[in-house]
């Protein structure tokens, strides 16, 4: 459709500014906030536009961390949570992948049950069963650890969907070539599944791995070591300041540091991600 | 290279259903046999139980003295070349050639030999090194050919490689298939729904109706003594006029016969004895298709081009080629 209204245009971007504003703004607050002292923030008027004590607030963030809420310089923490994402975001890939390999192409007795309890698992989100989870990690020795952090987490329902999806979309045909050129199992799941799979597990990479960079509520209960400390629970620790002021600024600039590798994530894979979530073609 | 037996070959389904019955076929080595019938007839089925991708409820498969009932797909040296060609998407023609001959461990200057080999034969050359969505549809197929070649089996299967192809380019294909089996005399099984396709590939023709065999000929067998109504009406196009004897009183038919004529065995005489009411008539450049009645039955004729047209036509039948049929079983019985 092809048209030419100014008014409808001008109405359409100024919906489309309000929206960026509206998500935009408290982006903006933060990275300003994180650009003052403590003191200019608290003092009734808040700032819109950046000031001055940028490089310093950054530096003290990076060189000492707030020690009055306990946490480590910010560059261990991003570390922690770069690691724990990562782990998460791969873990649920593998586990996920096999496991929709082996309800598409084998029958094997219980099938169905199965199939059915991965199902279920989609009902059973961290947070309802934290309680057991926290005793079998506690039982099991991993609390503080990044097998702790990283392991309860791993297990999904939904990326074990996607894939099984993925897979029913390749043509039987393909399958039987492969069986006549002679790919058992394993070598057919290396050659043909998982090459056709690469878009589909970049987009589901993406996803997972901010997934597992916003834990907030488990790394939270299950660290009390800062040395596993992860930024966004960190972050949580310095607004909680026991005594004096949280510091403002400082969380502000952490929030802003914490908000970086998502985005790079999403920048960097964007081709990746848009193909793999529309592509049909197999 | 390799003979190929079926031994009162069947398969059930596990819910009951009938696919294949009772197949039983000597294939000789080198031998181009065409499964032929409409679908649902159960060549596929056939097809992929001697491929090994169905699984053999009734008889044996053996493929050059073995029986291959248990074996795996892999492990029976065949080769298939199916209809959407199933090329491997992400790898490149060239490792889409090479791809079962890696499997099998074929040392690497072999699998060079003889991907150059299938390439020059199929003159695919060029695309060695381009995947196969930049390749149009002719091109993919030669490639799936390409994939059987290398890996020299004792038998080519094919599951109605051309049906995805347009016609003009299906005629190309159908000719080099022929020329390639022949050279490389490899033993062929060939799967169709389409009996052009089926006549001017086959060596022998295996007719299917319902998952039973409804005749094993030669082409021209096929064409000249059809067993029965179904292979009557099944090859050959036009398909054969089949009348009830009563409509067609001249034929010398018992009573209760079906009488077939092929379109092209019928002329204008005007001491002809059958009456035809003419209904409608299609050009085909050469001949012309002329649709009609006559004792109030369908019937067509292919007549020249240059014949003169009336309501009513008096048409003669060539010596020797009326066709009788029971009536009930649908069997020849001249």
């Amino acid at each position: 459709m092809i048209e030419n209204r100014p008014v409808l245009t001008l109405l359409a971007h100024l919906v489309l500014i309000l929206g960026v504003a509206i998500v935009a703004m408290p982006l903006w607050v933060a990275f300003v906030a994180s650009t003052h002292t403590a003191t200019d923030f608290m003092s009734g008027r808040v700032p819109m536009w950046p000031g001055p004590h940028f490089v310093e607030n950054y530096a003290h963030m990076f060189g000492q961390g707030v020690s009055t809420s306990g946490t480590p310089p910010i560059g261990p923490m991003m570390l922690n949570s770069l690691i724990m994402a990562l782990a998460i975001a791969l873990g649920k890939i593998a586990i996920s992948i096999t496991s929709a390999f082996a309800i598409v192409y084998f029958r094997f007795p219980f099938r169905r049950l199965a199939f059915w309890a991965i199902f279920v698992t989609l009902m059973l989100p961290v947070e309802v069963r934290i309680v057991p989870t926290f005793k079998v990690v506690a039982d099991l020795g991993m609390l503080n650890s990044y097998a702790g952090l990283s392991i309860p987490l791993i297990a999904s329902a939904t990326a074990t969907f996607l894939f099984r999806q993925v897979f029913l979309t390749i043509p039987d045909e393909l399958t039987e070539a492969a069986r006549i050129d002679g790919a058992g199992p394993l070598r057919f799941f290396r050659d043909i599944l998982l090459p056709l799979s690469r878009t589909n597990m970049a987009a589901l990479f993406v996803i997972l791995f901010i997934y597992g960079w916003n834990q907030y509520l488990w790394p939270l209960l299950i660290t009390t070591d800062p040395k596993y400390y992860t930024i966004v629970a960190g972050i949580k620790r310095m607004a909680d300041a026991v005594d004096g002021l949280p510091q403002w600024h400082l969380v502000m600039a952490t929030a802003v540091l914490a908000m970086l590798p998502p985005v790079l994530v999403v920048v960097g894979m964007q081709r990746l991600f848009v193909k793999g979530l529309v592509e049909t073609e197999k | 290279m390799a003979a190929i037996t079926l031994d009162n070959l069947g398969k059930v389904y596990a819910q009951g259903s009938r696919a294949v019955g009772d197949v039983n076929l000597d294939i000789a080595d080198g031998e181009f046999i065409v499964l032929v019938g409409p679908s649902g007839c159960g060549k596929s089925t056939l097809l992929r139980m001697i491929a090994g991708l169905e699984s053999i409820t009734d008889g044996q498969v053996r493929i050059g003295g073995r029986v291959v009932n248990d074996v795996e797909p892999a492990d029976r040296d065949i080769a298939m070349v199916f209809q959407n060609y199933a090329l491997y998407p992400h790898m490149s023609v060239r490792q889409n050639l090479a791809y079962g001959l890696k499997n099998r461990r074929t040392p690497r200057a072999e699998i060079d030999r003889r991907v150059a080999e299938a390439a020059e034969i199929l003159q695919i050359g060029p695309f060695l090194d381009r995947k196969p969505r930049a390749l149009s549809g002719g091109q993919r197929q030669r490639v799936a050919m390409g994939r059987a070649i290398v890996r020299e089996p004792a038998a080519f299967l094919f599951d109605e490689p051309l049906s995805n192809l347009d016609a003009k380019l299906r005629g190309t294909m159908r000719l080099e298939i022929k020329a390639l089996q022949t050279r490389l005399g490899t033993t062929s099984v060939y799967v169709t729904h389409d009996q052009l396709e089926a006549m001017t590939l086959a060596d022998r023709l295996v007719v299917l109706n319902g998952g039973r065999v409804e005749q094993i000929g030669t082409p021209l067998d096929v064409y000249r003594r059809p067993a029965s109504t179904f292979v009557a009406g099944f090859i050959g196009s036009p398909a054969m006029n089949l009348v009830p004897a009563a409509a067609l009183p001249f034929a010398d038919a018992p009573a209760g016969a079906v009488v077939g004529i092929r379109p092209e065995d019928l002329r204008l005489d005007a001491r002809g004895p059958v009456a035809m009411t003419l209904r409608a008539v299609e050009e085909l450049g050469a001949t012309r298709l002329v649709h009609g009645h006559t004792g109030g039955q369908p019937i067509t004729a292919v007549l020249p081009v240059d014949a003169p047209l009336g309501d009513r036509l008096q048409l003669a039948v060539a010596e020797g080629a009326v066709h009788l049929f029971d009536a009930t079983s649908g069997k020849r019985i001249n």
